[in-house]
């Protein structure tokens, strides 16, 4: 196998050797002197130069539409709607220039191809030329930068206070949810206290902790059209916190909190009509390299309606171990005393 | 300017009776190895950058085969790569492993070391007329600890747990502890031992380059009668000092953390069933470190490709470069904002909202100095009288890679887009686009535009065109269609796409990126067989082959320490007089005076 390898190689390289004396050879023969073989050479490259343009354009085109059925189904949050559609006004902007520069530059180089009867234009500057494809930039990008801002304040900003928090752990190679409760508060958690029973290293003395409640399997679900304060954290690595077709993702720090905001607006089922697909499953990536097993590091998601929602909730697993009682007083003892050390 | 160029005279004709003196003792170590002659040091440095590329590339045809064909077994992997493609299936350790040294390699290594440590020095003594560099001794230096930094990265592959594996960017903690990937061991020490080395390497050369363009111009070449390609080193050269030491700090924090116990970057991690006591650090800390270098590093890729463009574009298109003050204005601003735009690598990290809004800010700004020069090379080639050559090929293949992957950079800098296609393959797409195939073809238009500079020979124009054809159909092939795959939500760094299913569907697309990566690769293989051939075989090449007004032509066909036999030659004008009206041929070099060209002179000229 090696030796073929070697084998094949070495041939190449001969195949590719004798070319380069052929066509030296043949040059030679021709008789032609250098500038009748520059001047064949510029008609074929020009005729490339335009073959690859149109051929190049064309098939972007045609891959753009082929692929569209691949592309994520519409946006599921409330934000990404107005992302989306951010994204096609600047895909549609970079498109154009896109399209004008491309065709621009390889026509140039097709049609202005050497003649030695003539000079190029000796055209070293224009002022004005210059100011105005330095303003006309700027004005476009100074469109695009304040739509763009405008959707990133609201994202990040305008939170209503009623939001339920949710906080996404990770840890290498799972994702774990923990749900506020009644009281809508995460109770305090310190790495020290992680245990098999506790994997998040929840401190239980912290009364806001009591009716918190953790996913049981990798799966988690949202309630439809109700705001959620996602909070994120990690035990180890950085990880990352996607969500595809919710058009966002937040890094996870060990160390750190990070936070966003983002409403469902489309449940699992209503999805399912949408993409026509009966197994479609909403899903939450780990998007930042985290490990060896870093590709399969995932959750699924599932939107429901409220009520549903609330039910789904009631069968997941609170928090607190049911044999916690006494071992939670010795482990805040623990905790507090490593937090006063701090 | 005047007192200068008299001590320029002075410092000449000493510099040129030492040259005598050397002439005759080179030996093979002196002349070869050891040398301080710029012109051999760049060829060191464009042997080495050649083979680290072909090294990075067949690392990434590995993992296109693995992205492509995940269900495929490859018997040869295990005679290649052994124990890592145990029974023809590539490890997803060693996946992640080729990943991060493919990425290493290729921005440092390649389109760093390459690309500035070749062309910085083969050209700015020879287009400024100086005899050598500012000191003749550092630069060698910073050749060989650019060949330690490789020959540190290029051993780590060899180790037993395997090398660094944690990403181009290894971000601690990943990249800190051992337990987390078993690249972060020996393998990761190594990679920081390489780095540091390949930082003093840039630190030396780039100080060099900056003192000879400032001090060692001679008698006429005033600042704005420099060819931009020396604008474009000098100004890279400035970022590199401004910008690498950072990272020397970034690095050092991390070996502290790694081998010493302190907690810049660590805090509150649990790992392999027991709490560390590293308590206090912050892994985003290191980001903010790593960006500032990491994204002016972009521009110290990207500059000297755009340097070389302009001249071989000026040249071949027989015509002046369009706007060349506005060019060396573009550079500058880019420059300038490449420092504060680093943020926008940075928008999930949990970094406050507001601040991601001056980022945004400030890295669509850097969009319109890139305009202008992009519309500067269409102004260029307007009207033009084109000599196609192979370096013009790739030239205008630079700037339409230049087009299409910043105009996906206004994407990516818009933060409330970013959120959705940061770190996918989206971003992938882009910065191959961008950076990586513009640099590369930047390098490919400068090997085919200055080969006979370096070697006196001539390369076959032929395999030039196959050459660039085949990469510029593959590299479109392979980056294009990556967009839709990042549009569709596919992460980067995945060693199979099973993890959801709607990725399923996009196999076909990763089967035809692969395809164009393997042709692609096959391609090089042609230039790897003109390029060493020509070195030895090719036609003698002309006093000045393209017709160039720049002085590096003007310099003997042979080698000489010193580069002109005489005198160094004066300037009388700036570097793109092509196809002035009046005159008698298409090009005046810089070292006519104007006595001598009545016909052509015009008003502004004086």
């Amino acid at each position: 196998m090696n030796l073929l390898m070697i084998i094949a190689a070495l041939l190449g390289i001969l195949v590719v050797i004798r070319l380069m004396n052929v066509s030296q050879l043949a040059s030679v023969l021709s008789g032609d002197d250098e500038e009748e073989e520059q001047k064949r050479h510029n008609t074929m490259n020009g005729i490339g130069m335009m073959l690859f343009m149109v051929l190049g354009l064309g098939l972007m085109i045609y891959m753009t539409f082929k692929y569209q059925p691949f592309m994520l189904p519409k946006s599921a949050s409330v934000h990404g709607v107005q992302t989306d559609f951010l994204l096609n006004i600047n895909f549609a902007v970079i498109g154009i220039v896109f399209f004008i520069t491309q065709i621009a530059l390889f026509y140039f180089v097709y049609k202005y191809q050497h003649d030695k009867k003539r000079f190029a234009l000796f055209y070293p500057e224009n002022h004005k030329l210059e100011l105005i494809w330095t303003v006309v930039p700027t004005i476009v990008l100074s469109a695009l930068i304040v739509t763009g801002l405008r959707e990133w304040n609201k994202m990040t900003q305008s939170h209503p206070k009623d939001g339920m928090v949710v906080q996404v752990y990770g840890m290498q190679f799972n994702w774990m949810a923990r749900y506020s409760g009644a009281d809508n508060q995460l109770g305090r958690s310190f790495y020290k206290l992680i245990t098999d029973d506790n994997p998040l290293g929840i401190d239980f003395s912290d009364p806001a902790a009591k009716d918190d409640i953790i996913t049981k399997a990798a799966e988690m679900h949202l309630p439809k059209g109700v705001p959620i304060l996602f909070q994120f954290n990690s035990r180890d690595v950085i990880h990352s916190a996607y969500f595809p077709h919710f058009r966002t993702q937040m890094n996870c720090v060990p160390g750190m909190n990070t936070s966003f905001y983002m409403e469902p607006t489309i449940t699992t089922a209503e999805m399912r009509s949408i993409t026509k697909n009966d197994k479609f499953d909403y899903v939450l990536l780990c998007n930042k390299i985290c490990g060896v097993a870093h590709y399969m590091m995932k959750m699924t998601v599932k939107v429901d309606d409220p009520a549903e929602f609330k039910t789904w909730l009631q069968g997941e697993k609170p928090a607190m171990p049911a044999s916690a009682g006494s071992k939670v007083a010795a482990n805040a003892e623990g905790s507090v005393s490593e937090t006063a050390k701090i | 300017m005047e007192v200068k160029d008299t001590s320029h005279a002075v410092h000449d004709v000493a510099h040129g009776h030492d040259d005598h003196d050397h002439e005759h003792h080179q030996t093979f170590l002196t002349k070869y190895i050891f040398t301080t002659d710029h012109k051999m040091i760049s060829k060191q440095f464009l042997l080495v950058a050649v083979l680290m590329a072909f090294l990075a590339m067949g690392m990434s045809m590995l993992f296109r085969l693995q992205l492509a064909w995940p269900d495929q077994t490859f018997p040869f992997l295990e005679s290649v790569i052994g124990k890592w493609g145990k029974d023809g299936k590539l490890d997803p350790g060693f996946y992640l492993a080729l990943v991060t040294i493919h990425g290493t390699i290729m921005v440092f290594m390649v389109l760093t070391g390459g690309l500035s440590g070749t062309f910085s020095n083969l050209l700015i003594p020879l287009q400024v007329g100086a005899r050598d560099m500012a000191s003749g001794f550092l630069n060698m230096l910073s050749f060989w600890f650019f060949f330690a930094s490789s020959t540190v990265m290029f051993a780590s592959l060899f180790i037993e747990a395997g090398p660094a594996s944690g990403g181009w960017t290894v971000y601690p903690p990943l990249s800190a502890l051992p337990q987390a990937i078993p690249g972060s061991g020996l393998g990761m020490t190594m990679w920081l031992v390489s780095m540091v080395l390949f930082i003093v390497s840039a630190l030396l050369g780039g100080i060099n380059y900056v003192a000879t363009v400032i001090n060692l111009r001679t008698k006429g070449m005033s600042m704005t009668r420099l060819p931009l390609t020396v604008w474009a080193f000098m100004i890279t050269a400035i970022l590199g000092i401004l910008s690498f030491p950072v990272l020397v700090a970034a690095a050092l924090l991390l070996v502290f953390d790694r081998s010493m116990g302190t907690s810049f970057y660590l805090s509150d991690i649990f790992i392999g069933g027991v709490p560390l006591d590293h308590t206090g650090g912050s892994p985003i800390l290191y980001q903010h470190l790593f960006w500032f270098l990491g994204h002016p590093e972009v521009y110290i890729v990207l500059l000297p490709a755009l340097g070389l463009a302009s001249e071989v574009i000026s040249t071949m298109s027989r015509k002046p470069i369009f706007g060349y003050k506005a060019m060396i204005a573009s550079m500058l601003v880019i420059a300038f904002l490449s420092f504060i735009v680093w943020g926008h690598h940075m928008f999930i990290t949990g970094m406050n909202p507001f601040l991601g809004s001056v980022f945004v800010f400030t890295t669509l700004l850097v969009a319109i100095p890139s305009a202008v020069k992009v519309f500067n090379y269409i102004a260029t080639v307007w009207k033009a009288n084109i000599v196609m050559t192979p370096a013009m090929l790739f030239a205008i293949g630079l700037v339409s890679f230049f087009i299409t992957g910043g105009l996906t950079g206004i994407i990516l800098g818009d933060s409330a887009l970013d959120i959705n296609l940061h770190d996918t393959y989206f971003v992938v797409a882009h910065f191959h686009i961008v950076m990586g195939s513009s640099a590369i073809f930047g390098m490919f238009a400068g090997v085919y535009h200055w080969f006979p500079r370096m070697y006196g020979r001539m390369m076959n124009k032929t395999l030039g065109y196959v050459h660039f054809w085949l990469t510029i159909i593959c590299v479109y092939g392979v980056f294009f269609p990556m967009h839709f795959i990042g549009l569709a939500g596919v992460p980067r760094r995945y060693y199979a796409n099973t993890a959801y299913e709607g990725f399923d569907q996009l196999i076909n697309i990763n089967e035809l990126i692969s395809v164009f990566a393997i042709i692609a690769g096959v391609a090089q293989l042609i230039f790897a067989v003109n390029f060493f051939y020509s070195m030895f075989k090719g036609k003698i090449a002309p006093q000045n082959p393209w017709k160039s007004n720049t002085l590096e032509w003007t310099a003997p066909v042979e080698h000489l320490h010193g580069n002109w036999p005489g005198a160094i030659p004066e300037v009388h004008r700036w570097p793109y007089d092509y196809s002035k009206p009046g005159a008698k041929e298409d090009y005046i070099p810089q070292t006519v005076p104007y006595s001598a060209t009545p016909e052509s002179n015009r008003p502004g000229d004086f």
